[in-house]
This record gives structure tokens, C-alpha cells and sequence, in this order.
């Protein structure tokens, strides 16, 4: 198990290596990336472009160069003292700024999702084939067909005021949860409920399948054939089974939302969290913010991967570390 | 050839028991594509969701040829300070703001509001209204979702094919080359889907894309459908990866190596026919997640850029003006919702008719 984690972590390390490599590559490379040019503005001379260049470390050219160029961002990423190209701010600090917030809008949208995922794919499974079965299925394929922007826009129009009806929620807008702790409840509802949706749908249809295919396994016959009341062969049996793909789904999700996936649930609700930062960044086309945002998330994927990959072991004892 | 369809299961045995009956006609071989087919046909809520789907297409490509003449507004026309006529009466597209007496007090009235939907009222134009800009609703809902299944539906093919190429080359040569490919496809899984679309999409939009002889401005829809193909190839490429290192074990192959049938002929012609079904099935679906990543990434602006519309430009541009014209932003949402529900259904349907029991989906 030790010299498991060792490699995974050692694995670790290089795929995001690589994340910030492509992503440094992405945009310095491709023509129209050098942001000294796009700093200098329209009517810039090749003299001010290089003195941008030269101060903002971009004047190394070649293979080495950009990997000289990478180096120094990283090291400038990992000590703190990354800047915008924009307005001169501190990207790690705007990030540990936006991490109470995508937190809160993740632990919250996580627990709707996967409760809620849960009930539904279990009720569906159970009613295979009746007609609240095919109710919740219909229900669960409109919920991840919907765009997100979209529904976040329909439940501000409709529920926060703005189509003039009385607001139930409040319209956007984040309150610090060591503020005032009702209203950071009040304020993140809508924003749980627009990025647990999909989630919903798209849980409760994988765990409705898996538990059809689990209660053909011999493990629940033997467990009927013992005499076990149903209800203790769904909770102790099938659903413990059933549940070990949605727990690597679970991580997976979770992880990308927390390094900034809900970016558009973010946007909609006016949340200052770590997605909004590098939707902000996008039409000044800053490159620092997007790259710290992005590694960022990347090295949620990466560790929660990790995780999971534990957690199964310990799940299904099928599973060896090899 | 073998195909896996071929496989006689009891659904089919029964099927057939039903069709030929007691007649006592000949019992005929019939493909798989024949059954699926057979079992397709009569699931009528996903041939409804398919003749929904070509609908929509249908609309928005001859929006060119139609939309003229009824709304007589191009879809990137401006009219800040136009007027229509109402029932007899000239209305400002663009609200003026105006001081109105409200129980003798002057109340200013804030102007810059375009009109709602007029619902036939002004002889077609702006039937459901116009944007802060004057642009009519629907003409820019036809041609933006033009672009929005332009993109979707071509992005989908391109990773389909690239994602197809990597596994067959991955599953069928194995040792280094599936490293390889393994690892790139890590790579890209290692990313937030909307994070590297982000990142490449505002990289790309800046001054467009010179490599490889291939010149495309930062404004071509092109630049979307690649950064978009390019973020979904794991997606295809990982679950066909793992079944073609299964079929790469399997008899029929060992039987094609041992007549002479070189890598190449032994990939298209023995293994890919094999993975055909499952390959149409994530084709569908994968439209579905691509235009849904296409809206998402014009809506924060790294997706096709101003002022051509898409469906997810028309949610960004009225997001701020959700109070006094929600017909920007609402109408294209519900096109997207209704247009990807079609096509979630039908690949659904599609699914169940081509391998009831395969477990192919798209995870986001």
C-alpha cells in the first residue's frame, strides 16, 4: 500500500507537470499568445514590446527558453508572487479569496447532488418499469440536458424577483458564512440547486443501472435464500455494491468543481469564487489568473483521483493495489 | 465476419418466435443493424425526439432563406434608433427614456430597453422581441443555432474520428503506442472539461490559428469546434480503448493475422466493425455534451465571438437585462434544452435498440 501511494503520488507530480506545461505552451506559443504584444497595445514599437517582454520575464526564446520561462512561472506560482498581466494582482491571493466561496458552492451542491441522486436512482430502480420509474427517468434525461447558464437565469427571473414576481431568494450575491450564517444558507440555495441538477440526473440514471445489474448478482440470491427481509438486502447488499462506481463519479465531480468547474454557476450568480476570478480573466486574456486557476483544478482532479482510487481498494477488497 | 450483434439471445430468439410465428415461412437471417433497426422503429418517443432534432436542424439552416422575409431584419443588423409600426402607431425598438406624471409627481422612466415580443403585432418583426442592440430575437435564435449545431454536431464528428483513430492504435499495437495514447488521454482527463476549453479558446480567439497551413481568424466558428473536439477525445477514446483490447484477444482476429491481413486491414475491417454500434451511440450523445460545452463556453466569452450569434452568446448578452427583456436570453436557453433533450433521447433510444444491455455513456 506505502509503495502504492508513493508511485501514485511520484505519477501525480508529472501529470501536472505536464497540465501546467500545456497550458503554459497554450499560451505562449500559439501566435497572438505573447502577452507582451497584446499589452502593448495597437500602436506599440518592436522596442516596447521587448521591454514588456524583458519585464515580465518573456524575452528567453527556443526550447530552453520556454522551459526557462515556464520554470519562472512556476516558481513565482509556488512562492506567492504571481501577478496579473491585467492589473498587477497577486494571483494566489485572488484565488485563496475565491476558495471559501467555490467551496461553499461545492460542499453544498455535493451533498444535494449525491442525497438526492441516491433517492432517485434507488426509487427508479426499485419501480423498474412502473410508472414513477419512468416518471423520474424522463425527469433525470431533462435534467442533464439542460444548459446551466440557463437554468440559473430561469430561477433568478422566476424565484429571485426579476420577472417582477415576489422573490423568494435573494438574486446573486455571496454573504461569508462566518458573517451571517442564515444568510450564506439563504444566498447559496438557488446556486446549489443550478449546478446539483445535472449532477441529479446524470447520478440517479448511473445508480438506477447499476442496481439493476447488481440484484442479478449470486450474492443477492444467496442473501434471499437466507431468508433477509428486502429492505436489508437494498441497504446491506445491493446498495452497498451498487454504489462503489458512484463514489468514483462522486470524486471525480466534486474535485472539478471545487478547482473551479462551476465557472458558469459561478458567473450567474455573481459568486466571487475561483471560477468567476478566470471568467474575469478571460476577456482581458490575462494568462497568469487562467493558468493558476486552471493547475488549480487540474491538482483537484489529480488528488481526488488518487483518493478514490484508495477508497476502492477499501470498498471492494476485489480490488488490489497492484 | 464476426460481429458481437451476433450473439443469439433469448430477446431475439423471442422476437423472431413472434414475427414468423405459425406461418411457417422460412426463417430468414437477419443482420444486426436489421434488428436494431426492427427494434428502433418502434420505440416512437425516440423517433419523435429524431424528427424533433431534424426539425430544429432544418429550421436553422434555411433560416437564410426564409427568415427575410418575415422578419426583414439580418441577423447582425443594428437598429439602436429605429422605430416599428403597431397597430397604427410607431414604437422605438430601443426605449427612450421619458419622465412620466405618476399621481403629479414626474417619475423618470429609464430608457434603452428594446421592445418586447410582439407576437405578429408589427408584420413579423420581432416576434419575440429585440436585443439591447435592435437585433431581432428570433431571426439571431435561427442563425445562432446554425452555428450552435454547426458546431456541435462537426465537433462531434472530429473527435469521434480522432478518438476512434487513437483507440484502434492503442488497442490493436498495444506496448508503447498505448502508453502513449494512454497517457495523452490522462492528460486531458487531468483537466476541468470548461477550464482547458477556457484556456484554449481565449488563447486561440485573439488572433486566430497559423500552423500547419491551416489559416483560420479569431473570430472562425472553426477555432470553437476544434478546442471543443479536442477537450471531449478521452471521452470516446478511453471506453473504446478498453473494448478493442478485448476484441484484440478474441479468435477472429488471431484467424485474419493468420491468413496475412496486415495492422491496417485487420484494424478497419475486423475490429472496427465490432465497435461500430457502440462508436454511433457515443457519436449521439457526445453532440449532445458538445453543444452543451459550446453554449457554456461562448456564454463566458471563449467561444464564438461577437457579433455572431450562438446560443450561448444570446444567454450572455441578456443576462443583464433579465428584468426588462428576458426574451434574449430565455428563448435561446429553452432552444438548447429542447434540441439537447431530443438528442439525449434518441441516443438513449439508439442504445437500447443497437445492444440493450451495453453500458455506453457520456460522463461529464
Amino acid at each position: 500500500m506505502g509503495a502504492f501511494i508513493v508511485r501514485r503520488l511520484f505519477g501525480m507530480i508529472l501529470v501536472l507537470v505536464a497540465v501546467s506545461l500545456i497550458v503554459y505552451f497554450i499560451f505562449i506559443v500559439i501566435p497572438g499568445g505573447n502577452p507582451a504584444i497584446r499589452i502593448a497595445g495597437r500602436t506599440a514599437t518592436q522596442a516596447n514590446i521587448r521591454s514588456i517582454e524583458v519585464t515580465l520575464g518573456l524575452n528567453h526564446h527556443g526550447f530552453f527558453g520556454f522551459l526557462w520561462q515556464w520554470w519562472d512561472m512556476m516558481k513565482a506560482l509556488f512562492t506567492g508572487s504571481l501577478v496579473s498581466y491585467y492589473d498587477g494582482t497577486n494571483v494566489v491571493q485572488q484565488i485563496k479569496e475565491g476558495i471559501p466561496v467555490t467551496f461553499s458552492l461545492a460542499i453544498g451542491a455535493g451533498i444535494i447532488w449525491m442525497g438526492f441522486g441516491i433517492i432517485v436512482g434507488t426509487i427508479s430502480a426499485i419501480k423498474a418499469g412502473q410508472v414513477s420509474d419512468r416518471v423520474i427517468t424522463a425527469l433525470a434525461l431533462i435534467g442533464i440536458s439542460l444548459p446551466v447558464a440557463w437554468l440559473g437565469l430561469l430561477f433568478r427571473y422566476f424565484l429571485a424577483g426579476e420577472k417582477g414576481w415576489p422573490a423568494i431568494f435573494p438574486d446573486g450575491g455571496y454573504v461569508p458564512l462566518t458573517t451571517n450564517p442564515a444568510q450564506w444558507f439563504y444566498h447559496m440555495i438557488l446556486p446549489w440547486f443550478t449546478l446539483a441538477i445535472l449532477f441529479i440526473g446524470f447520478y440517479g440514471r448511473v445508480l438506477r443501472s447499476n442496481i439493476l445489474d447488481t440484484i442479478n448478482e449470486d450474492f443477492v440470491r444467496t442473501a434471499k435464500a437466507k431468508g433477509l427481509t428486502s429492505g436489508r438486502i437494498l441497504r446491506k447488499h445491493v446498495l452497498r455494491a451498487s454504489l462503489i462506481p458512484i463514489v468514483t463519479l462522486f470524486g471525480l465531480d466534486f474535485a472539478a468543481v471545487l478547482g473551479g468547474g462551476a465557472i458558469i454557476t459561478e458567473v450567474v450568480y455573481s459568486l466571487p469564487g475561483v471560477g468567476f476570478y478566470a471568467a474575469r480573466s478571460i476577456s482581458q486574456q490575462d494568462l497568469p489568473p487562467l493558468m493558476g486557476v486552471t493547475l488549480f483544478g487540474a491538482m483537484f482532479i489529480v488528488v481526488f483521483t488518487l483518493i478514490v482510487d484508495i477508497a476502492y481498494a477499501y470498498l471492494d477488497p476485489r480490488i488490489r493495489l497492484s | 465476419m464476426a460481429t458481437t450483434g451476433d450473439e443469439f439471445t433469448l430477446d431475439t430468439a423471442a422476437e423472431l418466435a413472434a414475427e414468423e410465428g405459425s406461418a411457417g415461412k422460412e426463417i430468414q437471417g437477419r443482420s444486426p443493424w436489421a434488428l436494431a433497426w426492427r427494434r428502433l422503429r418502434r420505440n416512437y418517443v425516440a423517433l419523435g425526439s429524431l424528427a424533433v432534432f431534424i426539425l430544429v436542424v432544418v429550421a436553422c439552416l434555411c433560416a437564410p432563406l426564409y427568415v427575410s422575409h418575415v422578419s426583414h431584419i439580418p441577423p447582425n443588423e443594428v437598429r439602436l434608433g429605429d422605430s416599428v409600426v403597431k397597430n397604427g402607431q410607431k414604437v422605438p425598438v430601443i426605449s427612450n427614456g421619458h419622465t412620466k406624471i405618476v399621481n403629479g409627481v414626474p417619475v423618470i422612466q429609464t430608457g434603452g430597453i428594446p421592445i418586447g415580443a410582439q407576437y405578429g403585432a408589427t408584420g413579423g418583426a420581432y416576434f419575440l422581441g429585440a436585443d439591447e442592440l435592435g437585433r431581432d430575437v428570433v431571426t439571431r435564435l435561427l442563425y445562432g443555432g446554425k452555428n450552435s449545431l454547426f458546431i456541435g454536431v462537426t465537433s462531434a464528428a472530429i473527435t469521434t474520428i480522432v478518438a476512434v483513430i487513437l483507440a484502434l492504435l492503442a488497442g490493436y499495437f498495444g506496448g508503447a503506442t498505448d502508453w502513449v495514447i494512454s497517457r495523452f488521454f490522462d492528460l486531458i482527463w487531468a483537466f476541468p472539461v470548461i477550464l482547458l476549453g477556457i484556456a484554449l479558446g481565449t488563447a486561440l480567439s485573439v488572433n486566430g490559428f497559423h500552423h500547419f497551413g491551416i489559416n483560420l481568424s479569431g473570430s472562425s466558428l472553426w477555432i470553437t469546434i476544434g478546442v471543443v473536439a479536442f477537450v471531449f477525445i478521452p471521452y470516446i477514446g478511453r471506453p473504446l480503448r478498453g473494448q478493442i483490447l478485448a476484441l484484440r484477444q478474441r479468435e477472429f482476429v488471431e484467424a485474419a493475422t493468420a491468413q496475412g491481413a496486415g495492422p491496417i486491414r485487420i484494424m478497419f475491417t475486423e475490429v472496427l466493425p465490432n465497435i461500430a454500434s457502440t462508436v454511433l451511440v457515443l457519436f449521439t450523445l457526445i453532440i449532445a455534451a458538445c453543444i452543451l460545452t459550446e453554449v457554456g463556453l461562448s456564454f463566458l466569452g471563449a467561444g464564438v465571438q461577437a457579433p455572431n450569434p450562438s446560443w450561448g452568446t444570446m444567454i450572455e448578452e441578456g443576462q443583464n437585462q433579465l428584468a426588462t427583456a428576458p426574451q434574449i436570453s430565455l428563448y435561446a436557453g429553452l432552444a438548447i434544452a429542447v434540441t439537447v433533450l431530443a438528442i439525449n433521447i434518441f441516443g438513449d433510444g439508439l442504445r437500447d435498440a443497437l445492444d440493450p444491455r451495453a453500458k455506453v455513456r457520456i460522463e461529464h
